[in-house]
């Protein structure tokens, strides 16, 4: 049973589990599933200085501060109990790419060449790490709502301004990977 | 749902610009928190189990090489719609026998403009808000000052929140 646990998940068993957060959260007690607000309740606790957008009782949301807690914790489990000893496999043609910009370590979800202290001191792990983080930050409360609460919520509930947001957000995505990261790469 | 002068407005002050929230009018101890905090452990293994928080993942799903990450997001939206949709059928309440709300959302230029630049982001460091927090327990330290940097946005956007177009 464990040995099974421990490898890669499909796709059709993590994206139900995934989808059932949705009914989970709501009969629990009536909350919505949005991850990125908490990125708001943090500056609302720590730096509200004085801004109406940050200015209301964080105390309502602590039960989302709670959820991302467990998902940090969920991570910790997952790679003490469950981890995979095998590298990610991912498509030859993605091998082939990062190859040209020297990632070829597949031993963690992150690439190990890019995610650490070192590389964060450089230009290019400068604009990776603190542009990117702030850019999902930024660009998330400016769409009201981020992967979960736009893509997986919104949609749930058949809202339109959540598909314009989902779309954006690939649109987004795919502009970085094809044109902007070989260059930040390369 | 009854909603008090004071209440009402903190309502939307924090419903501001988010999908996110809810007015429940229930008075709890601290400790119901812990259910959260439950759902969110078996979320964060999931993540990382299904490879959803792999740099590797996301941008094999920029590229279209591989089917993984659309499915999952695809199986995920439709038990979501299909849940939600017996949710309101058969008018279920939560566990404290509250009615289940929904909030419509409103259309706003921020979805475009904000949308846009999330996704240059989510290219980039290939995790949205929830992958982050998970990519830090899985012992990705340096992931946090990712973290701190997504706080710092949401810090700017709300300094510049009236003079962008929304």
């Amino acid at each position: 049973m464990i040995e099974w646990l421990k490898q890669p998940w499909p796709w059709y068993i993590a994206g139900p589990l995934v989808g059932l957060t949705v009914p989970t959260l709501l009969i629990l007690g009536n909350k919505h599933f949005g991850i990125s607000a908490n990125l708001r309740h943090a500056c609302a606790m720590c730096f509200p200085s004085d801004i109406k957008f940050f200015k209301y009782d964080y105390r309502k949301e602590l039960w989302n501060l709670f959820f991302v807690l467990g998902a940090f914790g969920g991570g910790v489990i997952a790679m003490w109990l469950l981890a995979d000893p095998n590298p990610i496999v991912v498509d030859p043609d993605l091998v082939g790419e990062l190859a040209g910009y020297g990632i070829n370590d597949y031993s963690s979800m992150v690439p190990k060449q890019l995610y650490n202290w070192d590389y964060l001191l450089s230009a290019q792990g400068l604009i990776m790490m603190v542009g990117g983080g702030f850019l999902v930050g930024f660009g998330s409360r400016y769409a009201g709502g981020c992967t979960s609460g736009h893509a997986i919520m919104g949609l749930s509930t058949l809202q339109w301004p959540s598909l314009v947001a989902t779309v954006c957000f690939m649109i987004g995505g795919f502009l970085m990977a094809n044109l902007f990261l070989p260059f930040i790469l390369g | 749902m009854d909603n008090s002068a004071t209440g009402n407005t903190d309502f939307e002050i924090r419903a501001q610009d988010t999908i996110c929230i809810n007015e429940s009018q229930l008075q709890h101890k601290w400790y119901h928190n812990i259910k959260y905090l439950i759902v969110g452990v078996l979320f964060g293994i999931v993540f990382v189990k299904a490879e959803v928080i792999s740099w590797f993942r996301i941008q094999e799903m920029f590229r279209l090489q591989s089917f993984h990450m659309y499915g999952i997001i695809g199986s995920a939206i439709a038990v979501g719609i299909l849940s939600v949709w017996l949710i309101k059928k058969f008018n279920i309440r939560t566990i404290y026998g509250e009615p289940i709300t929904f909030t419509p959302k409103k259309f706003n230029k921020g979805q475009i403009y904000g949308g846009l630049i999330f996704g240059l982001g989510w290219g980039l460091t290939g995790a949205c808000p929830g992958p982050l927090f998970v990519q830090i327990g899985t012992g990705a330290t340096v992931v946090a000052v990712v973290l701190l940097s997504a706080i710092a946005g949401t810090w700017m956007y709300g300094k510049l929140r009236d003079n962008l177009p929304h």
